[in-house]
């Protein structure tokens, strides 16, 4: 009895040691050499995974961090310019603080704005829609409202609006990782700088139709007038195909262009009182042609919805 | 008019839907159904009825309440379900046994997998197998039922392929069997002696094969290979020693091997997809069954046969593909 | 036995309505609006600006590359602008705009009736008229017709397949040309034939259409009897399935050959055209014709005037609806193109194209799609599936972008015949996903297979 639980236990020591020096010789036969700072980097890093940096993940992002030479092509948008400072602290670097930036939708195609014109009745994708034909209205450029930019939020900070038949943006809950972007067959979203208190002013339109067939298309279209970039004192607007465009890291944030604009296609959001009022002399439309607008409706309801519709 | 309709192609569509196949499966059902309820008269009605009024309601309560989507009783599976496992029951089983075998084929082996489609084994026939394990001596009692037509006295207490089992095992001869037992093929072609309702019938079962080729609900492959693989194997046995093994016909037209081979293993759901892979599982369904009856403790081995092989579906469907043109 | 392609295939409804319809013309319309990118490949440059005069069957676009065609006015009159027009998908499109005057032909033009049936013993001759007069492939991908004949050095036709099988369900503009043009259609085959240089030229037809195959097979009895040159050229009768029509399944049928994967028909030495095209080739080359006007079937069952039309290319569709007497009220989808494989119109608006081959309209019954439900794995898009592929997984990796087994899937394959949304049981998209699928994997191999720079 003794002897068997004494040789028991022999055994089993001696197979233990054994396969302990297997694992040994494995180990270290088969040791990876990796720089022990990129576990410490990915360590600080959100693990989102999103891929939003660009690379294939957060430990690829955390290698990359450690092999560049300095910290300004990386990036964490999902982190922001904190995990950005505890990673330059993990490897003693600089990092440049970078504004934070916010996923921001730029179609006021909203479903009083922009009359259905078809009947959309396949896959709900957009993907699929934008490969078939122009959209369910008349306006080519604008958001097709199959939420494929919802699909690719990971943090889940887009939502359809189903009054508007438009994507809101949580700004509270968006990375700008940058996702929904890509996701968008129509390039209507655009991550721009968040601003002062989340203050920011954007063209929300991109449609590069004349005047006119934009108008006519949807009643709060930019219809390319320039009266924005005539207004604005720091050159941040430029005006290309017939469609307006703020420059974010020029725009002072001065709000004289959303006052100007004849449609209401500037938006303002986050501000605390509605944008100034312009001159007397109410702003003509640009176009003959165009249906009578209804600039201060639109004006009117523009800072509320607006604000929603973020 | 109206805004212009707008997607992709194509613009048209089949008239065939789900509910329209299953429609066809609960037709071809019928022959097998009205045969069981003129046999085994009012007993089977309570059997058919309690099954299948189990397995809707129980659909439906998942689908409302549990799962909280859209229901999908329309569909007719859960019909089909609750007739399928009606016919793999004795007539005389109380309506609680239907019961249990609709919970555990709806609840269990269906809904818990995401509903029609999802599911890995066959419900109808989970919910048999689990009714046999759990309660053997009332899914192997026979006797008791009165028809509308003659012949309920004739009903023995066991099916030709338990007196079979029995028998061998007392060391009996098959010849020795049969003389006891008065066996005729053209009774267990068109009425049975013994069995659950579906199974009493072969030629019923027939009807309904036909009806679903010619609607095109299913292939014949599958079916067909499990008959050939059955009739083969037992006939290598049968040859070697026909006092030890029955023979071809006897497998063929007894027990569960047309009514399994014609609807349970055809379920869309849980058999491959090509009709390489039918073959294949066919295969293996006739000679797992064939191994259980001449082997096997049980008397009839389909309904294990057809899961066991219900597992390998994924794996023939990743292996056997048809082939694509112009690709060698 | 009746030759049919070998895998998968289905049978929608024939509801060939308008085949009793005899070809019309349709009278002019007060304005014309002509596509630049009326083909495969890059879209025409106009070369006429507003205020210039145009002539009927002068050129007003020229070609932009290798795979592009001269684009030719299909009326004489005043051009009003030139300028970005949504075509039927309601996609800004280059359009030349032409305010119509009464028809004055551009010079060299044959415009008799005349039936020329001497062929040019010169292939170039041949090829330069079909490239000259804009000639592209009528049925359904508008591929020019110039590069299709002119195949690689290294490869070599040996047959040359014109398709008449014309497989789509309702359509009858070929249905009809072959019974009122059919010795036109022989001599653009064997035309076809002489820049080949094939001895074999099988015209595929499906057995639902007896009166075209009797008069195909009379036009062929006639010519042969006139010249050598027109030897060699049989009619094929062939069983109905859809989509026959499909270039590799016509080849399938026809010659039992089937085309390599991401291959061309040229690599079998095969060149398949259409019947229209034939046509098409007949007055670019005997007549010096361009393709200016097309045949379209206008159909439908709730269209109370069923029609097969010769329209001039650039005519708005709403004008020819409005000839017809206006969209249905009970119409919920107008079509162009076959209801499997025809593109739903968004723009009433829009103009005819070279390739337009038909208006078709659906109710919301006989088009709206039902609710998705559960795949039941049935497997009848696998077997429906003409190219053996298996619609269902394509359609799961799809869902889950899972590229590297897309491929290995065969999804680049798929010919986008509708055969597998068609036959769901469950009204799954198969096809919106794997089509959307196919055009990333084509565009990652061919990245992968294209010179690094």
């Amino acid at each position: 009895m003794t002897a068997t639980i004494i040789w028991t236990i022999a055994a089993i020591t001696v197979l233990g040691v054994l396969l302990a020096v297997v694992l040994y010789l494995v180990a270290t036969k088969f040791k990876v050499e990796e720089d022990p700072r990129i576990d410490e980097v990915e360590k600080v890093m959100p693990g989102a995974n999103c891929g939003g940096c660009g690379f294939a993940g957060c430990r690829a992002f955390a290698q990359s961090c450690v092999e560049a030479a300095d910290l300004d092509n990386n990036f964490c948008p999902v982190g922001g310019n904190e995990v950005m400072k505890k990673v330059a602290a993990v490897l003693g670097r600089e990092v440049k603080e970078k504004a934070p930036m916010v996923a921001v939708v730029r179609c006021n195609g909203t479903c009083s704005n922009r009359p259905l014109t078809n009947d959309y009745d396949g896959l709900k994708s957009c993907k699929v829609k934008a490969a078939l034909y122009s959209g369910d209205t008349g306006c080519f450029y604008g958001c097709l409202g199959c939420g494929d930019c919802v699909a690719a939020c990971q943090f889940g900070a887009i939502s359809m609006d189903p009054e508007t038949g438009l994507p809101v943006v949580d700004e509270e809950k968006c990375t700008a990782c940058g996702a929904c972007v890509k996701a968008c067959p129509k390039k209507i979203i655009e991550l721009r700088n968040k601003g002062p208190k989340g203050r920011r002013v954007f063209v929300s339109c991109v449609n590069m139709e004349k005047g006119a067939a934009a108008r006519k298309a949807c009643s709060a279209a930019c219809i390319g007038c320039g009266k924005c970039a005539k207004e604005c004192p720091f050159g941040a607007i430029t005006v290309e195909h017939n469609v307006a465009y703020i420059d974010f890291n020029k725009c002072k944030l001065c709000r004289k262009c959303v006052a100007v604009c004849p449609t209401g296609a500037i938006h303002d959001v986050n501000f605390p009182t509605p944008a100034p009022k312009p001159e007397k002399a109410a702003p003509k439309p640009a176009e003959e042609a165009a249906p009578a607008p209804k600039p201060a409706a639109a004006k009117a309801a523009s800072p509320e919805t607006v604000k929603k519709e973020e | 008019m109206n805004k212009l309709l707008v997607s992709p192609s194509p613009h048209i569509h089949s008239k065939t839907s789900t509910r329209s196949l299953m429609l066809d499966v609960v037709i071809a059902l019928l022959p097998s159904v009205i045969v069981s309820v003129l046999y085994y008269g009012w007993s089977a009605v309570a059997v058919l009825a309690s099954s299948v009024v189990f397995c809707v309601l129980l659909e439906y309560l998942i689908t409302k309440y549990l799962l909280k989507r859209p229901g999908t009783i329309g569909d007719l599976s859960a019909v089909v379900t609750g007739i399928i496992l009606a016919l793999n029951l004795p007539p005389t089983a109380p309506w609680w046994v239907a019961m249990i075998g609709a919970i555990v084929a709806i609840g269990v082996a269906k809904m818990t997998f995401g509903g029609l489609g999802q599911n890995v084994f066959n419900p109808a026939i989970t919910g048999r197998v689990f009714l046999l394990i759990s309660f053997p001596a009332i899914m192997t009692t026979w006797g008791g039922a009165k028809g509308f037509i003659g012949g309920a006295d004739a009903v023995s207490g066991a099916t030709p392929l338990g007196i079979v089992k029995e028998g061998l095992m007392q060391g009996q001869t098959l010849q020795q069997i049969f003389d006891l037992h008065d066996f005729s093929y053209a009774q267990m072609l068109f009425v049975n002696i013994g069995g659950s309702a579906g199974e009493i019938s072969a030629l019923a079962v027939i009807i309904g094969f036909i009806y679903m080729l010619a609607r095109k609900v299913i292939r014949p492959y599958i079916t067909l290979s499990i008959l050939v693989t059955v009739a083969v194997f037992s006939g290598i046995f049968w040859l070697i020693d026909p006092s030890q093994f029955t023979d071809p016909l006897f497998n063929l037209l007894t027990g569960g091997v047309l009514l399994g081979s014609v609807f349970m293993a055809t379920d869309y759901v849980t058999s491959p997809m090509s009709d390489k892979g039918g073959i294949i599982f066919g295969v293996g369904i006739g000679i797992i069954t064939m191994l259980i009856r001449y082997f096997g403790s049980y008397p009839e081995g389909m309904s294990f046969a057809i899961l066991i092989m219900n597992s390998t579906v994924p794996l023939i469907n990743k292996f056997c593909k048809q082939k694509k043109f112009g690709r060698a | 036995m009746k030759k049919t392609f070998s895998i998968g295939g289905v049978h929608p409804d024939d509801k060939k309505i308008s085949a009793g319809c005899a070809i019309e013309s349709l009278p002019t319309p007060k304005t014309v609006y002509i596509s630049m990118a009326q083909h495969l490949g890059g879209p025409a440059k106009a070369v006429v600006a507003a205020g210039d005069k145009v002539k009927t069957g002068q050129v007003i676009g020229e070609p932009t590359g290798f795979i592009s065609a001269y684009v030719h006015s299909s009326v004489t009159g005043t051009v009003k602008s030139v300028g970005l027009r949504k075509d039927l998908a309601g996609i800004p499109v280059v359009h030349v705009e032409i305010a119509v005057e009464p028809d004055e032909w551009a010079e060299g033009i044959d415009v008799s009736d005349t039936l020329v049936t001497e062929i040019p013993q010169d292939p170039k001759f041949i090829v330069d008229r079909i490239k000259s007069n804009g000639v592209v492939g009528l049925g359904g991908a508008t591929f020019p017709t110039n590069v299709k004949l002119c195949p690689p050095p290294d490869k070599k036709a040996d047959i040359l397949i014109l398709n008449g099988a014309e497989c789509e369900p309702y359509l009858t503009s070929d249905y009809r040309i072959m019974i009122e043009k059919p010795q036109q259609i022989i001599i653009g085959a064997a035309l076809m034939k002489k820049v080949l240089g094939v001895d074999h030229v099988v015209v595929g037809i499906e057995e639902n259409k007896p009166e075209a195959i009797a008069k195909m097979k009379e036009a062929i009895a006639a010519l042969a009897a006139l010249s050598s040159e027109y030897a060699g050229i049989e009619v094929m009768t062939l069983k109905k399935k859809y989509p026959q029509g499909g270039e590799k399944q016509l080849i399938d049928a026809v010659t039992r050959r089937q085309v390599k994967s991401m291959g061309l028909p040229i690599d079998v030495g095969a060149v398949v055209q259409n019947v229209a095209t034939s046509l098409a080739v007949y007055d670019a080359v005997q007549k010096n014709r361009p393709l200016i006007d097309n045949t379209i079937t206008v159909t439908g069952e709730c269209f109370p005037k069923q029609s097969n039309l010769l329209v001039r290319v650039g005519t708005p569709l709403s004008y020819i609806i409005d000839y017809l007497g206006g969209v249905p009220e009970n119409a919920a989808k107008a079509i162009s193109g076959g209801p499997m494989m025809g593109k739903a119109i968004a723009n009433l608006d829009a103009a005819t194209l070279k390739g337009t081959s038909s208006i078709l309209f659906l109710t919301e019954e006989q088009t709206r799609r039902k609710p998705e439900t559960n795949c039941i794995r049935c497997g009848k898009c696998a077997e429906a599936c003409p190219m053996g592929l298996e619609p269902f997984l394509l359609n799961k990796l799809a869902r889950n972008g899972l590229m590297d087994e897309l491929e290995q899937n065969a999804v680049q394959d798929c010919i986008e015949c509708g055969c597998c949304l068609y036959s769901c049981p469950a009204n799954i998209p198969l096809l919106d996903t794997i089509r959307i699928a196919k055009g990333e994997v084509i565009r990652i191999i061919r990245s992968r297979t294209a010179p690094k720079k």
